[in-house]
């Protein structure tokens, strides 16, 4: 047995966020061109789902693709140059290549350097999850610098015959870049499972389509996750009329509206919709709300936002950040 | 334990707080698709309420068998106490 101690790095009081990025597939599709392939109506997806229209990837967007563009977007929203960034995460429910993940190929053409690189997969709530390794990474001096990607092509893996599915998933990337900071700028996380619902959203082996519980995971999303969002601002010491925003997982406006509702948020919280004109994008869609409320003006610098990501698992994953 | 009556009247304050159904259109032959434009996603909001409510569990598997007000009634009435 040595006698050597182990050494750890000071690390950073904090993490904070310091630029968002975001990348909208060209193609819209919309309510009523999915009319024509399958039976269903405008008037049915916007009252069931609250979608108006989505955007599906094409040529020249893969997901590596996206992620690179939603990840420089970020970058140069953050001030820092590629050489400072010293990790990247990629969150992801939808990567058709396995060997090699996303990560090391997104580093490489934002050309980082040789930062440490790797994927999540956390169903929906990848994006929380790689959130909060990165900012914990900051705090504990594992990297200086972290450029976090939620990226999805969901389209490529559901039935675009099947009415349940296919008006609501879509496509998109969204990124954050980290920086340590001297006061908190992400909150703790609050993340857990319920593994015994495991077939409520899942690709049925042998098969190659998402097929979803709808029911099963409305009630899961409107029952347990209410208490998991007061938790996540109780860890962070903050209260509902501390939240200038909030932003959960944008997988359906009913569910949205009812957390919002059940939070008692007050009247001058902004709530993320993007999902109006952005579908279901799974990893994606937190960044992605949260780059279009900052697009619009509707989120600005310092406003605290709460975040949710929740999904196939089932798992989920939310905290606190300030907006940059 | 709750009357029969009791349940009507808890249950039609669920619907007009779910789903906006005036309580005078919430009686028992009443279908929830049908008639009172209530969709498979509020059934589950209902059932979440109906818990609260009256302790009463409905799972996802026998919701379907829900139909009517009547059914929602006679499923409570069954379950209760």
């Amino acid at each position: 047995m040595s006698d050597a101690t182990i050494q750890l790095p000071t690390g950073a009081p904090g993490a904070q966020v310091l630029g968002i990025g975001a990348y909208r597939p060209r193609r819209v599709v919309t309510n009523d061109e999915l009319s024509q392939v399958m039976d269903t109506n405008d008037e049915w997806i916007q009252t069931r789902v609250g979608i108006a229209e989505r955007r599906w990837a094409g040529d020249g967007e893969s997901l590596v693709e996206m992620s690179v563009a939603a990840g420089q977007q970020a970058l140069d929203a953050s001030g820092l140059t590629a050489a400072e960034v010293d990790l990247v995460i990629v969150a992801s429910a939808s990567l058709a290549t396995q060997i090699p993940g996303a990560g090391p190929e997104v580093a490489n053409r934002l050309g980082l350097g040789r930062p440490g690189a790797f994927d999540v997969n956390a169903g929906c709530a990848g994006f929380c999850y790689a959130l909060s390794a990165a900012a914990d990474a900051i705090r504990a001096g594992s990297a200086r610098n972290a450029l976090v990607v939620g990226a999805e092509r969901l389209s490529d893996v559901t039935d675009q015959t099947d009415r349940s599915t296919a008006v609501i998933f879509a496509d998109g990337a969204g990124a954050m870049v980290l920086g340590a900071s001297d006061t908190p700028g992400v909150g703790p996380v609050v993340w857990g499972s319920d593994g015994d619902q495991r077939d409520a959203i899942a690709i049925p082996q042998g098969t190659e389509h998402i097929t979803m519980a709808g029911q099963a995971v409305y009630r899961w999303a409107t029952t347990k996750l209410t208490d998991v969002l007061q938790e996540a601002m109780d860890r962070a010491g903050v209260t509902a009329a501390d939240i200038d925003v909030f932003a959960p997982h944008q997988a359906n406006l009913r569910i949205i509206e009812l957390m919002a509702k059940r939070l008692g948020l007050p009247e001058s919280t902004v709530i993320a919709r993007d999902i109006v004109q952005a579908g279901n994008t799974s990893s994606a869609s937190v960044p992605l709300a949260l780059a279009a409320l900052q697009e619009s003006g509707e989120a600005t610098t310092g406003d605290l936002c709460l975040v949710l990501g929740y999904g196939a698992g089932l798992t989920f994953a939310g905290q606190v950040l300030r907006m940059p | 334990m709750s009357s029969t009556a009791e349940i009507q009247t808890g249950l039609a304050e669920i619907l007009e707080e779910v789903a906006g159904v005036a309580p005078a259109d919430a009686t028992p032959e009443k279908s929830f698709t049908e008639d009172l434009d209530v969709d498979s996603l509020s059934m589950v909001e209902i059932a979440t309420a109906v818990e609260d409510k009256f302790g009463v569990a409905i799972p996802d598997d026998e919701l379907g068998g829900i139909k009517t007000v009547g059914d929602a009634i006679s499923f409570i009435e069954k379950n209760n106490g």
